[in-house]
């Protein structure tokens, strides 16, 4: 039976760029959530964003790869390139037709796409059409061709598009792939940049996103009775996934294993979440694992701060670990670096991760107020020292698509 | 200087700017693929001066593009049409 490990690691988030800078935010209880900077606001009512500090591509890209980016694949290329940096990699042309990459996204390259459509539609800009690089640059697979080519990589590569649990499907299918037998080597994550006008404002027609308030930092404020929505967000989270013997004999560096990963659909409505079929994803994992739930040390919730969510995640948690539940560290770390769609489960993999290595359980920031609906151990605003040997990752997306990733000490 | 030259030149700046090389390194004869000119880039290219000459290369003729004056040409011949129309349409 192959296994699977993660040998790198890399992020890009609200919280600053690479991973040491997503840890010490996260331990820290620090949110990176602030007024909307990296686009217009005029047609925002509630313009608040978990923004990237300061995330300048060129710093990191050739101005000809820049021409042919959007800010998704930029931040994906950035994470990328800490994961593949980290891991060490040195691939023979056998072992990269071996390697493949499965990066998600919900939303592909958002802003060029609104920059493009700005262009068509809005005459006074003086341009008379799109650019033609607009399809590449926002075509959802592009920041998986875009590391492909980076690294040359040859083996299976696509991308997985399940809006807010697309990071962590990627993850998932990429270790099954290894599993399989298919690859060897996954480069795998999520990226996201929703972070402009159109896509914001349509966002603030479904009503659940948090009011900016005095203090947009506390804006959200998962499990909390006090809270009023999700705060969206932007960024990446790329891992690099590796069959565990391959690892071990060329002394990578073994950040975690990758042992379960569960995949259900809800199969009902499309915006309010199920509770049956993430129980059922939750088990899938655990099953698949080995774990039993009392073995389960630590939950990232996909705890977005939307009333409805947070409740259904809570009982979920209770029908999967029945007494057990009362016991286990749970926070959304969305509570700091927003909800980055596509890239959230892939970011907070990598936070579940740290959490085993550094065990410390990363807080549920802006927790104020008790909710009777809401009444398990979520980790209230200062991180914890606690040794972790198990967690679980949930993401729950729109469309009733219910992704889990469990992982253990390596 | 004569609109071709502006047009030659404009180009010549064009592809100096955009590949990152000195505009004395290009002639007419250059070709694109010499210049480091690839299909992509070469949409890039055509896309900005179709709009700074507010005309339309047709993909036929684009496809065809294999030099730097096949270029010029192409937009001289694209400007002198779009004149001639704009001349018809004004008479009554």
């Amino acid at each position: 039976m192959r296994r699977v490990v993660i040998s790198g690691l890399g992020a890009v988030s609200a919280l600053g760029i690479g991973v040491p800078a997503l840890w010490d935010g996260l331990a820290a209880g620090r949110s990176g959530i602030r007024r909307v900077s990296v686009c217009e606001t005029t047609e925002l009512t509630n313009p608040i964003a978990a923004e990237v500090p300061a995330f300048d591509p060129a710093a990191f890209l050739t101005p000809g790869d820049l021409l042919l980016l959007d800010r998704f694949s930029a931040m994906a290329l950035v994470a990328a390139g800490e994961a593949w940096i980290g891991a060490g990699l040195e691939l023979t042309d056998q072992e990269r037709e071996r390697t493949g990459v499965l990066i998600g996204t919900g939303m592909g390259g958002a802003e060029r796409q609104d920059d493009a459509y700005h262009d068509l539609y809005d005459k006074r800009r003086g341009k008379s059409r799109p650019h033609p690089f607009t399809i590449p640059r926002i075509m959802c697979n592009a920041a998986s061709s875009l590391v492909s080519m980076k690294y040359h990589l040859e083996g299976p590569t696509l991308c997985i598009s399940t809006a807010c649990s697309s990071g962590t499907h990627a993850i998932g299918e990429a270790a099954e792939m290894i599993r399989s037998g298919r690859a060897d080597v996954m480069v795998a994550g999520g990226a996201e940049a929703p972070i402009v006008q159109g896509v914001v404002r349509a966002w603030e027609g479904l009503r659940v996103l948090a009011p900016a308030g005095d203090d947009p930092a506390s804006a959200c404020r998962p499990f909390s009775a006090d809270r009023r929505g999700l705060v969206l967000g932007e960024g990446a989270g790329i891992v690099v996934l590796e069959e565990r013997e391959r690892a071990v004999r060329r002394g990578a560096v073994l950040h975690a294993e990758v042992v379960g990963y569960g995949a259900t659909a809800d199969g009902g409505h499309l915006t309010t979440p199920g509770v049956a079929q993430p129980v059922r994803a939750i088990r899938q994992a655990l099953a698949q694992a080995g774990l039993a739930p009392d073995q389960i040390d630590y939950v990232n919730a996909h705890g977005t701060a939307t009333r409805l969510n947070d409740a259904t995640e809570t009982t979920i948690l209770k029908h999967v670990f029945a007494e057990h539940a009362r016991k286990l560290a749970i926070s959304s770390t969305k509570s700091m670096h927003g909800h980055a769609l596509g890239a959230s489960g892939a970011i907070e993999l990598v936070a579940t991760l740290m959490t085993i290595e550094r065990g410390v359980v990363p807080p549920t920031a802006n927790y104020r107020t008790p909710d009777p609906e809401c009444d398990l151990d979520y980790v209230p605003n200062e991180a914890r020292e606690m040794r972790v040997d198990a967690a679980i990752s949930n993401s729950f997306a729109f469309g009733g698509l219910n992704a889990v990733l469990a992982i253990r000490r390596a | 200087m004569s609109e071709l030259d502006t047009i030659e030149q404009q180009v010549i700046d064009l592809i100096a700017r955009k590949e990152r090389i000195p505009p004395g390194s290009i002639t007419l004869d250059s070709t694109l693929q010499e210049l480091g000119i690839d299909s992509l880039a070469g949409m890039d290219l055509l896309f900005d001066l179709e709009e700074t000459h507010k005309l339309m290369i047709s993909d036929e003729v684009a496809q065809q593009m294999k030099t730097v004056r096949h270029v010029v040409e192409a937009i001289r011949t694209a400007a002198q049409t779009a004149q001639a129309d704009a001349a018809t349409t004004l008479q009554p």
